[in-house]
């Protein structure tokens, strides 16, 4: 008996729609966001994580509803992300039916807000999402350096020193996409995802870069990462989530 | 009219196990409240949690929870969910100890970290994911679901409840994390599992049906 890796399909919502952009540009539709999470789920996706990229205070009503209608017809744990800002927000987005949330930006303005969250609901529902840029040149010691603002702005922050230290603040889960891999079909950053599920004690997932099934087995091989998220390839049909489990089962990875 | 009420002290998300509910029977009257008029009304109670012990048992204490649950373990179905399991124990080392409802004579552990599976990787706490569930004896909860079926787990402490003791609960079910652990107990009117039904998809679902339509016999 043991605890199965998990396949986490992601859905960028932006104004109510999933879309995909290639390394948080050039960005294209794929679908209804509750129908496409219906889908999944039915599919056999572990989790799905919602994130409303553009989580400006106009569309801030859609998304509350559309995350109130997945959570009423999927049940496996959803994920919601963007512009969690506040305690608020965060108390409006579980009441809404969302199981966790996922903050980036304000956990850099302000980290005393993650410590806040975790004791207020729990660390069980509070995950860290850490944008990560490789940083260091050819020839020098890897290094990589934390984003927010959807990948716009440069914190100055080590990605890894980070990551210790929103766990220490109370983060459960920490989503870690590398943006230089986000939307490329090159694979995840292996030794980024590597470096940090090595260096805290919770879950880790790994997010951005999968172009085949067999990237996702390597996550989990080589990245050394809990559960693995996808987005394109199963968007636009590329693979399914049955397909994508029995590969990884195929490598002898424990899958539900 | 099966009136279900998801007894609400203030800790984390009701929301998910009532619309799994409404789902699973749309004909139910569901109520999520800590108002003990509607719950010694109710026909079933779901005694559901998320959070820290310390704030979890102070809110139960003040609401009187406790007592609540204490007469109704007599009188009617009760579905005890995650920390809703773990606070039916006596006592819990979360928050440097906490003394809990007692319901069952046991202990609530924390997963020790730094353990590593077969793989030598890393086991994280949270024990977060799809684990196993073992049957380990025959109940009506688990009518139609499948020995070792996959159910969603999110925590880092588990029951050891003391099965030598007067008032001692059956262990129905075991999964198995860094340590084999309980996740399901049950004593007459009471079954209670570390998982969380409402977010299990399926086997979730028909577990919540179960209890629907349970009469509270083992």
């Amino acid at each position: 008996m043991s605890l199965a890796k998990r396949i986490i399909p992601c859905l960028d919502c932006e104004n109510g729609r999933v879309v995909k952009g290639v390394k948080f540009l050039d960005i294209r539709d794929a679908g209804d966001p509750v129908e496409v999470s219906k889908r999944y789920c039915d599919q056999g996706a572990d989790e799905i994580i919602f994130l409303d990229i553009t989580a400006s205070s106009d569309n801030r009503e859609t998304t509350i509803h559309t995350v109130e209608s997945i959570a009423s017809q999927v049940f496996i744990p959803l994920t919601v992300g963007g512009g969690i800002r506040k305690l608020e927000d965060i108390r409006i987005m579980l009441r809404a039916g969302a199981d966790k949330v996922a903050i980036n930006t304000s956990a850099v303005m302000n980290p005393e807000f993650v410590k806040e969250a975790a004791e207020k609901f729990g660390s069980q529902c509070i995950v860290v999402a850490i944008d990560a840029k490789q940083v260091s040149l050819e020839g020098e010691p890897l290094r990589w350096e934390m984003f927010t603002h959807g990948g716009r702005k440069a914190t100055g922050l080590d990605a890894i020193e980070w990551a210790k230290r929103m766990v220490s603040y109370g983060a459960g889960e920490i989503l870690l996409t590398s943006m230089d891999r986000d939307g490329t079909k090159n694979g995840f950053d292996l030794a980024l995802n590597r470096a940090i599920s090595e260096a805290v004690s919770v879950p880790v997932i790994a997010s951005g870069g999968v172009g085949n099934l067999q990237h996702l087995v390597d996550g989990i091989v080589e990245g050394k990462v809990d559960a693995v998220l996808a987005a394109s390839i199963f968007h636009f049909g590329e693979y399914s989530i049955p397909e994508a489990k029995d590969y990884m089962a195929s490598k002898g990875i424990v899958v539900r | 009219m099966n009136r279900v009420v998801v007894i609400d002290y203030g800790m984390g998300n009701l929301h998910s196990v009532g619309k799994a509910l409404e789902y699973v029977d749309e004909n139910i009257s569901l109520t999520v409240s800590a108002d003990p008029q509607k719950i010694r009304d109710a026909d079933r109670l779901i005694f559901p949690g998320v959070g820290a012990m310390r704030d979890c048992m102070a809110e139960i204490k003040r609401l009187k929870i406790d007592e609540l649950l204490m007469q109704a373990r007599q009188e009617k179905p009760i579905l005890g969910i995650c920390v809703g399991m773990q606070a039916m124990l006596s006592f819990s080392e979360e928050n440097n100890g906490v003394d809990c409802i007692g319901l069952f004579p046991g202990e609530v552990k924390r997963f020790q970290e730094g353990q590593k599976d077969g793989n030598s990787d890393l086991l994280k706490v949270p024990h977060m994911g799809w684990n196993e569930v073992k049957q380990t004896s025959s109940h009506p909860m688990w009518q139609s679901i499948e020995n070792n079926s996959r159910f969603y787990f999110v925590h880092s402490f588990y029951a050891t409840p003391d099965t030598h003791q007067k008032n001692k609960a059956n262990i129905v079910g075991k999964s198995s994390y860094t340590v084999p652990f309980c996740s399901a107990i049950a004593d007459k009117n009471i079954f209670a599992v570390q998982f969380h039904p409402e977010k299990s998809q399926t086997v979730g679902l028909q577990l919540l049906k179960n209890f629907l339509s349970w009469n509270g016999e083992p």
